[in-house]
C-alpha cells in the first residue's frame, strides 16, 4: 500500500495544487508574464533543435530570458520527447534529504563518481558544472510542474543518488511542453532540422526544412543510436544484430553534418552503451522493459550451447550494460538465458514470457540448438556445482570453465525455459565538444559563437565511456538550462 | 470484445506494466498487479476495480498508442471493470440492463412517474390528488399521495435492490478475497478497517500520489475527486435528510412539508444542492476528457447514472421552490419516480461500483504486505 503523499511535503514541492484549479479551465495560452511578446519576424531569436528534456529545458530558460524561441522536433506529437520518454530516474547532489532522496549526496562525491566509472574521461570543468547545478533541479522541476516521485510513496529502491520521475520520462515532457507552450514558445513537430552552414565561426543558415537565420541555435537532437550506417560504420554486421531501445529518430544526422563543418567532435564513435534485451523486441522504442535481467539465476549461451561468462559474476546493475558488450562480440549478437522452474520462479517480470520445454532437449529444438551441445553444457555444469560451505558464502562452481561464482544453483528442475537476448542499444558515445558556456568548439580552435549544444549531443564531454544511473537525465536538465542562458545572453549582445 | 478477449488484454498490458513499473507513484494498482503477477481471473476482477481511471498513467505511458506495444492501462481496466459488473448481476437476466444503461435509467424513470400518476389518481383521497390546491401544509404531500402508499413504493424496491446488489457483492467478495493466512488475525482484520474507510473517504487513490489526476488531458487536476466526494457528501445529506424527517414523522408526530429552516429540509436541500454540482461537474468532464482512456461501455453507464442522480436532486429541489403553488402535486411525482427509479436500478446500474471499489479497497487494506 502506498502511503499518502505527505501533506508537508506537498507544501513545499507538489506540482503546485493550487495551480491545477485553474489548470481545469485554463485554455492553453501564452503567458506572458514578465516577458515581452514575441518578436513578429520569422526568424527566431533562439532555435531549438530537438525535444527531449534538454530541448525544452533550453526553450523555456531563453523564453523566460526574454527571446522569442521556435522548438522543432522531428517527431509527430505522439512520440515526442526522443529517450528522454523513456527514462524514469535522474541523478542529483543534495546536501540535505528531500522528499525525493535519501541522506545526502555531496557535489564532490557526485564528481568523484562520475570521474571513476567514466575512467577519467569527463572534463573537469563541465563536470563542475553539472555536480554543483544539479543541486538546482529538484527546485527548478517543481517551480515547472514537473512531479517528482516521494520516497514516502513506499515502492522505489531506496536511492540516495538519483531522484524518480513520478511516471518517468512521458509525464516530465508533458509538464515541460505544457509550460513551453504557455510561455509562449512556438512548437513545430514533424519538423526535422537539417543542413546547418557554419561561415566563419558563426552558424549562418539552417534548414526547418525551409531556410532559417536563427539568432541562435541549440543542438539537443540527442545522440545518433537510431542511425544504422553509423553503427555498421563502426561495428561492421554486427550493427545488424542490435536493438535500438529508443527513439527511432536519434538519426546523428545532423551531428555527422556539424562534425563535417570543423565542429570538434569528443568521445569514440565506436563506443556504445549496450544492454542485453529480448532479442523478440522490436527494432526501436522497446524502451526499459526489453532488458533481460535474471543472468544471475541461470546459464546463458551461444548458438552453439557454450557458456562464456561468469554469470554470477555481477549482480550490481551494472550487469545490464556487461553483458551488452559481451552480446555484441558474439556469433550473430544472440545469447540464450537458459532457466530452470527455480528460475524461473526467482526471475522478475519481463516482457515476453520466455520459451518453455518439458526436457532441455525439448528446449534446444525450439531455440535451434544442438540439443547434445546444450546437454553437454548443462551437464558440465551441475556437476560443478557446489553448495555453500558456510554462511559467508554462496553456490559455486568447481572445475569448469568459465566458473560461475554465485547463485550457482543446479539447473535441474523440469519445465526449461530461455529468453533470447541481443545487445540494445542506449546511447552512442560521439559527440560536439563545448566549453563551459556549452557552446560549440571548433577543431581549428575557438567556437561558433552561435551554436550552444546539451544533453546527450553533447553528453560524451562528461563520459566518452561508462556510465552511472540517472546521468544522461541530468545532463540533459542542467546544459539544457545552461545553453538556454546562455543563448539569451547572445542574443541581448 | 468478448470476455475473455477483455481478460487476455488485460493480461497483456499488465504485464508490461509489471516488467516497467514507472507509474507505481500515480496508484497501488501497479505494486498490487506485482504481487498477483499469476493475474488470475479473479486477481483481474481485483485489480480492475482497484484502478480509480485517473488516467494519469495513459498519459504518463511511454507505450501509449501509436506504439507497437499500444498500452492503455485506464480503458483496459475499464473494460475489465464493466465485465466484473456483468458477471455479478443479480439475476443474470438483468445484465443486458448495464450495456444499455441510457434506455434502461429513461425507460424505468419515465416508467415509473407514469406508474405514480396512475396511482395518484386511483388512490388520492377526496380533494387531494393533483386537484390540491396549496402544498405547504401539513401532511399536504399525503394528500396527494397516502402515506402508506408512498412507504411501501420505497420499502418494497429498495427491499429487493439490497438483495439483489448484496449478492453481487458478496459473490464478488468470495471471488476475490484475499485467502493469504496472515489475513487471518482479527485484530489486524479490523485495524485494516481504518485504511480501508480512509481509502473510500479520500478517494486515496484518485490523488495520482499527490499531483490529482488527469481529468481532462494530460493536465494534472483535483477536480473529479472533489467532485465525487461532493456527490458522497450530497447523498449521505439527503440521507440524513430522511432520517430526519422519519423522526419528525413518528418521533415529534408533525407531518410533512416541513418548514424552510427546520433540519429535515435544510438538510434536504444542501444534499440536493451537491448533488446537482457533483453531477453536472462530472457530467461536464465527462463530457470534456480525453476519449482515449475512456471505454464507452462505462462512460455510457457513467452518464446514464449522473442523469438519473441529476434528476433525482433537480427534481426534489424543484419540489421545494414550488411546493406553495398548485404545480406540488405533479412534482412530488416526479421526484418520487425519480427515487423511486434510483431505487430500483441500484443494482442495475453505476452504483454497484461502490461495493466494488470498497471491497478492493478492504482487500488490499488486508493484504499482508500491507499490513506489515
Ligand atoms: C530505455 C531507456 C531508458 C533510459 N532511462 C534513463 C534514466 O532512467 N535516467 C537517465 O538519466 N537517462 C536514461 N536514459 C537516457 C536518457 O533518457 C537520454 O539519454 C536523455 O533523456 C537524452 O535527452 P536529450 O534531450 O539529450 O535527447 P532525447 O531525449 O533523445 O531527445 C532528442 C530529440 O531530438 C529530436 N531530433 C533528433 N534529430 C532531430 C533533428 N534533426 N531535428 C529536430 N529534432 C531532432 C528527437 O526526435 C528527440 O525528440 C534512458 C534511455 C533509454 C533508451
Ligand atoms: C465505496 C464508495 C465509493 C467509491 C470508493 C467510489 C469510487 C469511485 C471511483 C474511483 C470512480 C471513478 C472511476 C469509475 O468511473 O468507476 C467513481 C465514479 C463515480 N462514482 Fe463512485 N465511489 C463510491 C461510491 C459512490 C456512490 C455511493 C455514488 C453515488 C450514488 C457514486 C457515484 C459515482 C459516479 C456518478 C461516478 C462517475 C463519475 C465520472 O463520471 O467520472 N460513487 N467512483
Ligand atoms: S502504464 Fe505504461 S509507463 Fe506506466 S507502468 Fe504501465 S507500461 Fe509503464
Ligand atoms: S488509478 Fe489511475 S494511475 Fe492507477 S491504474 Fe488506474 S488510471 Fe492508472
Amino acid at each position: 500500500m502506498i502511503p499518502a503523499y505527505g501533506d508537508d511535503d506537498k507544501a513545499d514541492y507538489s506540482s503546485n495544487p493550487s495551480q491545477a484549479l485553474s489548470n481545469i479551465f485554463a485554455v492553453p495560452r501564452p503567458d506572458h508574464r514578465g516577458t515581452p511578446s514575441p518578436a513578429p519576424r520569422p526568424d527566431p531569436d533562439v532555435l531549438v533543435i530537438g525535444g527531449g528534456a534538454a530541448a525544452l529545458c533550453a526553450a523555456i530558460t531563453a523564453r523566460r530570458a526574454g527571446c522569442s524561441v521556435l522548438l522543432a522536433e522531428q517527431a509527430p506529437p505522439a512520440l515526442r520527447g526522443g529517450n528522454t520518454r523513456h527514462s524514469r530516474n535522474l541523478r542529483l547532489s543534495h546536501h540535505a534529504p528531500t522528499p525525493f532522496t535519501h541522506g545526502v549526496y555531496p557535489p564532490d562525491e557526485f564528481w568523484a563518481e562520475l570521474t571513476r566509472a567514466t575512467e577519467g574521461t569527463a572534463d573537469p570543468v563541465l563536470g563542475r558544472l553539472l555536480v554543483e547545478r544539479s543541486t538546482e533541479l529538484t527546485d527548478w522541476l517543481s517551480a515547472a510542474g514537473v512531479p517528482l516521485q516521494p520516497i514516502a510513496s513506499g515502492v522505489l529502491p531506496e536511492s540516495r543518488r538519483t531522484a524518480f520521475l513520478l511516471g518517468g520520462g512521458k509525464t516530465l515532457l508533458n509538464r515541460l511542453y505544457d509550460l513551453a507552450e504557455r510561455l509562449g514558445v512556438e512548437i513545430r513537430y514533424a519538423c526535422e532540422i537539417r543542413d546547418p552552414v557554419i561561415v566563419g565561426g558563426r552558424l549562418t543558415e539552417i534548414r526547418a526544412p525551409d531556410p532559417l537565420a536563427p539568432r541562435a541555435a541549440i543542438a539537443c537532437c540527442g545522440g545518433a543510436q537510431a542511425n544504422r550506417d553509423w553503427l555498421r560504420r563502426h561495428w561492421g554486421a554486427a550493427a545488424d544484430g542490435f536493438i535500438n531501445r529508443g527513439t527511432p529518430f536519434a538519426s546523428g544526422a545532423l551531428l555527422e553534418s556539424l562534425l563535417r563543418q570543423g565542429v570538434e567532435p569528443v568521445g569514440d564513435p565506436k563506443a556504445a552503451y549496450l544492454v542485453a534485451v529480448d532479442a523478440r523486441s522490436p527494432a526501436d522504442d522497446g524502451g526499459i522493459v526489453t532488458r533481460v535481467r535474471c543472468m544471475p539465476e541461470g546459464l546463458v549461451v551461444d548458438t552453439q550451447g557454450q557458456r562464456r561468462h561468469d554469470e554470477g559474476g555481477d549482480t550490481a546493475s551494472t550487469r545490464y550494460a556487461l553483458w551488452g558488450q559481451r552480446l555484441a562480440r558474439w556469433p550473430d549478437q544472440t545469447g540464450y538465458l537458459i532457466l530452470d522452474a527455480r528460475g524461473q520462479r526467482a526471475a522478475p517480470p519481463a516482457l515476453y514470457p520466455p520459451l518453455c520445454a518439458d526436457s532441455l532437449d525439448g528446449l534446444a529444438s525450439a531455440l535451434g540448438l544442438d540439443p547434445a551441445a546444450l546437454q553437454t553444457t548443462v551437464d558440465d555444469y551441475n556437476a560443478a556445482v557446489r553448495a555453500p560451505s558456510d554462511e559467508h558464502d554462496d553456490w559455486h562452481t568447481l572445475g569448469v570453465n568459465p566458473p560461475k561464482t554465485r547463485h550457482a544453483r543446479p539447473l535441474t528442475e523440469p519445465p526449461f525455459a530461455a529468453y533470447p537476448m541481443r545487445p540494445g542499444i542506449t546511447f552512442t558515445y560521439q559527440g560536439l565538444a563545448v566549453d563551459a558556456h556549452a557552446r560549440v568548439r571548433l577543431s581549428t580552435g575557438g567556437v561558433v559563437e552561435n551554436l550552444f549544444a546539451a544533453g546527450m549531443i553533447m553528453a560524451p564531454n562528461l563520459m566518452a565511456r561508462g556510465y552511472v544511473s540517472g546521468l544522461a537525465l541530468s545532463i540533459g536538465l542542467v546544459f539544457g538550462r545552461l545553453a538556454g542562458e546562455e543563448a539569451a545572453g547572445h542574443v541581448r549582445q | 470484445m468478448s470476455a475473455s478477449d477483455i481478460r487476455a488484454e488485460a493480461r497483456r498490458v499488465l504485464g508490461i506494466c509489471d516488467a516497467c513499473g514507472y507509474c507505481n507513484g500515480f496508484c497501488d494498482l501497479f505494486e498490487a498487479a506485482r504481487r498477483r503477477s499469476a493475474l488470475t481471473d479473479a486477481d483481474l476482477a481485483h485489480l480492475a476495480n482497484l484502478c480509480h481511471a485517473c488516467r494519469n498513467c495513459f498519459q504518463a505511458c511511454q507505450y501509449a498508442p501509436p506504439h507497437v506495444f499500444a498500452v492503455n492501462v485506464p480503458r483496459t481496466l475499464a473494460r475489465m471493470r464493466h465485465q466484473s459488473y456483468l458477471d455479478h448481476v443479480w439475476p443474470q437476466t438483468f445484465a443486458p440492463l448495464l450495456n444499455h444503461p441510457v434506455a434502461t435509467v429513461i425507460g424505468v424513470t419515465l416508467g415509473a412517474i407514469l406508474l405514480l400518476f396512475a396511482l395518484v389518481l386511483a388512490f388520492a383521497p377526496a380533494g387531494g390528488g393533483l386537484a390540491i390546491e396549496t402544498g405547504a401544509t401539513a401532511g399536504a404531500f399525503y394528500r396527494v399521495l397516502p402515506w402508506t402508499l408512498m412507504v411501501g413504493l420505497g420499502v418494497l424496491p429498495l427491499g429487493w435492490s439490497a438483495l439483489a446488489i448484496g449478492l453481487g457483492w458478496r459473490r464478488y467478495w468470495g471471488l476475490t478475497r484475499p485467502r493469504r493466512a496472515t489475513t487471518g488475525e482479527a485484530r489486524r482484520r479490523w485495524c485494516a478497517w481504518r485504511t480501508t474507510l480512509a481509502d473510500i473517504l479520500n478517494l486515496r487513490n484518485l490523488r495520482g500520489g499527490g499531483v490529482g489526476c488527469n481529468d481532462l488531458d494530460a493536465r494534472f487536476s483535483p477536480w473529479r475527486r472533489w467532485l465525487h466526494q461532493t456527490l458522497l457528501g450530497g447523498l449521505g445529506l439527503s440521507f440524513a435528510a430522511t432520517l430526519a424527517a422519519t423522526f419528525y414523522h413518528h418521533g415529534l408526530g408533525l407531518q410533512a412539508p416541513y418548514p424552510l429552516l427546520s433540519p429535515p429540509v435544510l438538510l434536504g436541500t444542501l444534499g440536493g444542492i451537491a448533488l446537482m454540482i457533483a453531477s453536472l461537474g462530472l457530467g461536464w468532464l465527462e463530457w470534456r476528457t480525453a476519449p482515449e482512456p475512456i471505454a464507452s461501455e462505462s462512460r455510457r453507464l457513467d452518464q446514464a447514472f449522473l442523469g438519473l442522480l441529476l434528476a433525482v436532486a433537480g427534481s426534489g429541489l424543484a419540489l421545494l421552490l414550488w411546493r406553495a403553488t398548485p404545480a406540488m402535486a405533479s412534482l412530488l411525482v416526479v421526484h418520487l419516480g425519480t427515487v423511486l427509479a434510483f431505487f430500483m436500478l441500484l443494482p442495475y446500474s453505476k452504483f454497484v461500483h461502490a461495493g466494488y471499489r470498497a471491497i478492493a479497497l478492504r482487500c488490499e487494506s488486508l493484504d499482508p504486505v500491507s499490513i506489515d
